[in-house]
């Protein structure tokens, strides 16, 4: 099962745990990303590109399935304007061994930083700036291939 | 060929719109020869490849991929999502 959403609204991690245990897997992994105050920042400003933002994440869920074992993958993106200590991003997995839950979990965060069209706009009291994206994202994302 | 053009983030800052029907020369065969085109008419966000990344139909493609058939083509800066 995949689950993909693009949404503004916050997102429940207990509720979409809960989802992720069908009552038949051995265990459930996920990663929740929240918006960091680095060097006073007020807000975040998520743009994506909206038809193909869906279909980017649902591609690197299809990936994740055939590389390992796994029953179940949530994919959650927030877009708009995030201020800190709010979520920003929910990866979970499911899979009857831990191996295949959490890596699966570690690539999907990792694939997802590089290859779904998200930016994300800084404000800060001297104006807004886009982020620039990390060689470290990228190293990150190569070590899965 | 008419191709829809999309913007998004720094680049769509720069370009000033979000998007624009473009009638390409058919002397633009890949997406490579597509930024340069831009470049040439004074895009100059089109002329550093480290800072532009690339979608054909919704689907991310490098410089030397070929644009015939493209209904939309995407320019944006590398991504910094999660």
């Amino acid at each position: 099962m995949i689950k993909i959403s693009v949404q503004t609204a916050d997102f429940d991690t207990g509720a979409e745990l809960a989802a992720l245990n069908a009552g038949d897997c051995g265990g459930v992994a996920s990663f929740t990303g929240i918006v960091r105050a680095d060097g006073g920042l007020s807000a975040l400003t998520l743009e994506h590109y909206p038809s193909m933002t869906e279909k980017a994440l649902a591609a690197l869920a299809e990936q994740a399935f055939e590389r390992w074992s796994l029953l179940a993958v949530t994919l959650i993106h927030r877009v708009g304007r995030l201020v800190p200590g709010e979520q920003i991003v929910f990866v979970g997995t499911a899979s009857a061994h831990r191996a295949a839950a959490l890596e699966s979990c570690a690539y999907l965060i990792d694939r997802l930083k590089t290859d779904a069209p998200f930016w994300k706009k800084e404000a800060r009291s001297g104006g807004d700036t886009w982020v620039s994206a990390k060689a470290s994202d990228d190293q990150a994302a190569a070590r899965w291939q | 060929m008419n191709v829809q053009i999309l913007y998004f983030a720094s680049v769509r800052e720069a370009m000033g719109r979000d998007g624009q029907l473009c009638d390409l020369p058919d002397t633009l065969i890949t997406l490579g020869d597509l930024a340069d085109w831009f470049v040439a008419q004074g895009h100059a966000v089109f002329a550093n490849r480290d800072k532009l990344r690339a979608a054909i139909d919704q689907t991310m493609a490098k410089f030397d991929t070929p644009i015939a058939g493209a209904r939309e083509i995407a320019f944006f800066p590398p991504v910094t999502g999660g």
